[in-house]
């Protein structure tokens, strides 16, 4: 056991923090273009889709170098790497597995220069969880396909470029997971309509997604046709290390703690309180144990052992964690808790009161948390599927 | 970067795997629960031979000169199946001789250990539910020829097989370890539910002990003694999660209700899976602890209430689920998971509980 970085290791640290003090100016300094010239220094770097092939655009980065540039960017609290978050994180690593030479070169260099953004077509209205079950179907016609149906709970779908859909190409199947086929689409496709809806927080970044006789070219598939399932199933299993997260959760933490000290509970020091104190070191506790956690499936990795559904762990922790911290917030506050942005007695800017409305994002987008209960108590546990 | 261990490390996990299962099984840990001392003293040969006691101990003293990390692999595996030896209160000793005994203490006293010719335990607190200097109230006065004690400490761990006690005293001046050996004092079971963790009450009636069998002990050796423990007791507590947890997994696979392995209800599988993320979470916490004490002490204290802030409470809710999930069977005492709620029963409160150690995670994080 050791916690040493080899000097490759540490002089790459040293050359991601030396970028960032030259090209991280704090927040109130960065000017109209900032965003604009950061991607395309990031980019310059290396270090978007850094663990992807070199031939595809990648920097080919090792495991413990993608944990070190996440951690040094959230430590700095540097903006994101691209503006694709899904295109980064599963469309780009499955177009490189499954796809075609001609959409690697379509669809890669643009999602790495951020010039595309994706949403990802999964959850139908009847068929979130659930979701090999999917009803939205495509017909082959000559050299293209026709969809017809919906999707639902699209994130991003308001302004993204392209979305990665599933389809049901086949509905003569012995198991659901077959007859599944996943395709490219642009948003503009003629007979594609998006109806955002609003979330609890006031927000409108997920969508209904309408497909009425859309026209999608059969080189528009990624992966085989019916093998929709084991592409979306491998791109989702593009397990990151959640190193990054975790320095973002210490960092709320810290947060939390300064509003523990500026806050009174029944007209003493809430940072007194006993129960207060107990529920932050528990946070911490959860926090150390995702980093803990983390490190030792990344050396397994290292070791070249297949993770096999250990991330789930953390996964369950996140979300507890995102609803907790925000509510606990919110409650330690009293009703000027309660306020948002604006109000005049908003607590931290509203700040809290907004994230306890918006936990919902992470805890049931990737998979809900009793879905992956299923995940750990099936897969490593072995017990019996529902 | 490597939080995992090392092959040799992977091969003392599995000899000592292979001893619990070969010579120190479940129906010998009952036999031996059915006496006062829970000790057998071929198997602590046995183990002696091994290496086991010395492994925290330097060579010059006739160990091993290993790690606190390749301790808690010793005691996840022996805890795996309850085993009873005072394996933990040795190691415990030594390492409380290692920081506060001169040189000559330890050149005396820790080959007879290292060897397990002789088997010493240590005691800190007067007081059953309070971890702080002031909670240590017997007394030694000096006396002509040393010092002198007279009280009674309770609840020491493996009293009744240890011929040797380190017992936390106030001295003349400060606190301090007075060394007594059992036949200067009387020893008494104290029997507690989790019989695989035997204590006793060692009383001392004027017990006099020469000056140099006084070991100064400042606050911070304290702190640093309750730690160790503290990682000991929360690998322990990996150990015997784990076991309980396999055994209840088992246990929901065969069992079948209403046509179906109760497995195969949410209820059920929710409530393991739940279980392995506290395993797995309390146990990455444990090992970056253990990791500290050899290797980064300073992180210790706030390292392992971390651990063991998160394990005492979670290890107790595994043992009543452990139990629960069974049903009426798990509640027999022929079944043998009853016997894990017992030992989580017993690691919760040593060394501090949750509350203890969450309260401290708070102070140190600037709270």
């Amino acid at each position: 056991m050791d916690f040493e970085y080899t000097a490759e290791e540490n002089s790459f640290r040293n050359e991601v923090r030396d970028f960032l003090q030259q090209n991280l100016p704090p927040k109130p300094e960065r000017g109209k273009g900032f965003v604009a010239a950061w991607l395309e220094k990031v980019r310059e770097k290396g270090w978007v889709g850094f663990s992807w092939p070199t031939e595809y655009g990648g920097s080919n980065g090792g495991l413990i170098e993608q944990a070190i540039l996440r951690e040094e960017m959230a430590l700095a609290k540097a903006p994101p790497l691209g503006t694709s978050f899904m295109g980064l994180a599963w469309v780009g690593p499955g177009i490189i597995q499954y796809g075609t030479d001609a959409q690697k070169k379509k669809f890669i260099p643009d999602i790495l220069d951020s010039k595309v953004t994706w949403c990802t077509g999964y959850s139908e209205p009847n068929h979130g969880s659930d979701l090999a079950s999917i009803q939205c179907k495509a017909i082959k016609e000559g050299d293209h396909y026709v969809v017809n149906g919906q999707k639902i709970w699209t994130s991003g779908a308001p302004w993204a470029d392209w979305i990665i859909l599933l389809v049901r190409t086949d509905f003569d199947v012995d198991v659901k997971h077959k007859g599944i086929t996943c395709l490219l689409v642009p948003m503009n496709a003629p007979g594609l309509e998006v109806k955002p809806i609003e979330n609890m927080a006031g927000d409108r970044h997920f969508a209904e997604v309408f497909f009425t006789d859309v026209k999608v070219p059969v080189e528009n598939r990624l992966g085989e046709e019916g093998q929709g399932w084991m592409v979306t199933v491998s791109a989702l299993a593009n397990e990151r290390s959640s190193i990054g997260e975790v320095t973002q959760m210490f960092d709320k933490l810290d947060t939390l703690k300064d509003l523990v000290r500026k806050t009174t509970k029944q007209g003493k020091p809430a940072s007194e309180d006993p129960r207060v104190r107990r529920t932050l070191a528990m946070f911490e506790a959860k926090i150390a144990a995702m980093k803990y956690n983390g490190l030792r499936y990344l050396t397994k990795q290292i070791k070249g052992e297949r993770l096999t559904s250990e991330t789930s762990v953390n996964k369950l922790h996140r979300a507890s964690l995102e609803i907790e911290m925000d509510d606990f917030a919110v409650e330690l506050t009293g009703q000027a808790g309660l306020q948002l942005a604006g109000g005049d007695r908003a607590v931290d800017g509203g700040s809290w009161a907004k994230a306890s409305l918006g936990w919902p994002n992470v805890v049931i987008g990737g998979g809900t948390p009793n879905i992956q209960r299923n995940i750990i108590a099936e897969r490593i546990l072995g017990q019996p599927k529902d | 970067m490597n939080f995992g261990f090392t092959e040799e490390q992977n091969m003392l996990r599995e000899q000592v795997r292979r001893f619990m299962k070969e010579a120190c099984a479940i129906p010998r840990v009952r036999e031996l629960m059915s006496t006062d001392s829970a000790f057998d003293g071929e198997l602590w040969k046995q183990i002696s031979d091994l290496g086991w006691l010395g492994l925290v101990i330097p060579e010059s003293y006739g160990g091993l000169g290993l790690k606190w990390v390749d301790l808690t692999v010793v005691l996840e595996e022996t805890a795996r199946g309850l085993s009873p030896l005072p394996l933990a209160s040795q190691a415990l000793a030594s390492a409380a001789i290692l920081r506060c005994g001169s040189a000559d203490h330890k050149a005396n006293w820790l080959p007879a250990m290292a060897s397990g010719e002789s088997i010493c335990t240590i005691a800190l607190y007067d007081e059953p539910n309070w971890i702080s200097p002031d909670a240590i109230t017997l007394t030694a006065n000096a006396v002509d020829g040393g010092y002198e004690i007279t009280g009674v400490k309770s609840f020491v761990p493996d009293a009744l097989s240890a011929q040797h006690y380190l017992l936390a005293v106030r001295g003349p001046h400060g606190l301090a370890l007075a060394a007594v050996t059992r036949d200067q004092v009387t020893v008494k079971a104290q029997p507690i539910m989790d019989r695989t963790k035997p204590a006793g009450s060692v009383s001392l009636d004027k017990v006099v002990i020469p000056a140099d069998f006084l070991l100064p002990m400042t606050e911070e050796d304290l702190v640093y003694i309750t730690d160790v423990g503290a990682v000991a007791v929360t690998a322990e507590m990996v150990g015997a999660a784990e076991a309980a947890l396999s055994m209840t997994s088992e246990y929901a696979k065969e069992r079948i209700q209403f046509g179906k392995p109760i497995g195969q209800y949410q209820g059920v599988k929710h409530r393991l899976a739940d279980i392995y993320v506290d395993v797995e979470s309390f146990k990455s916490l444990l090992y970056y602890a253990a990791w500290t004490v050899d290797d980064e002490p300073t992180e210790l204290p706030r390292a392992i209430s971390l651990a063991k802030g998160y394990a005492s409470d979670a290890f107790a809710r595994i043992g009543i689920d452990g139990v629960g999930l069974h049903g009426g069977i798990g509640f027999t005492a022929e079944y043998d998971i009853q016997l894990y709620l017992k030992r989580s029963k017993w690691a919760r409160p040593m060394y501090g509980d949750s509350d203890y150690h969450l309260d401290r995670v708070a102070s140190l994080g600037g709270l």
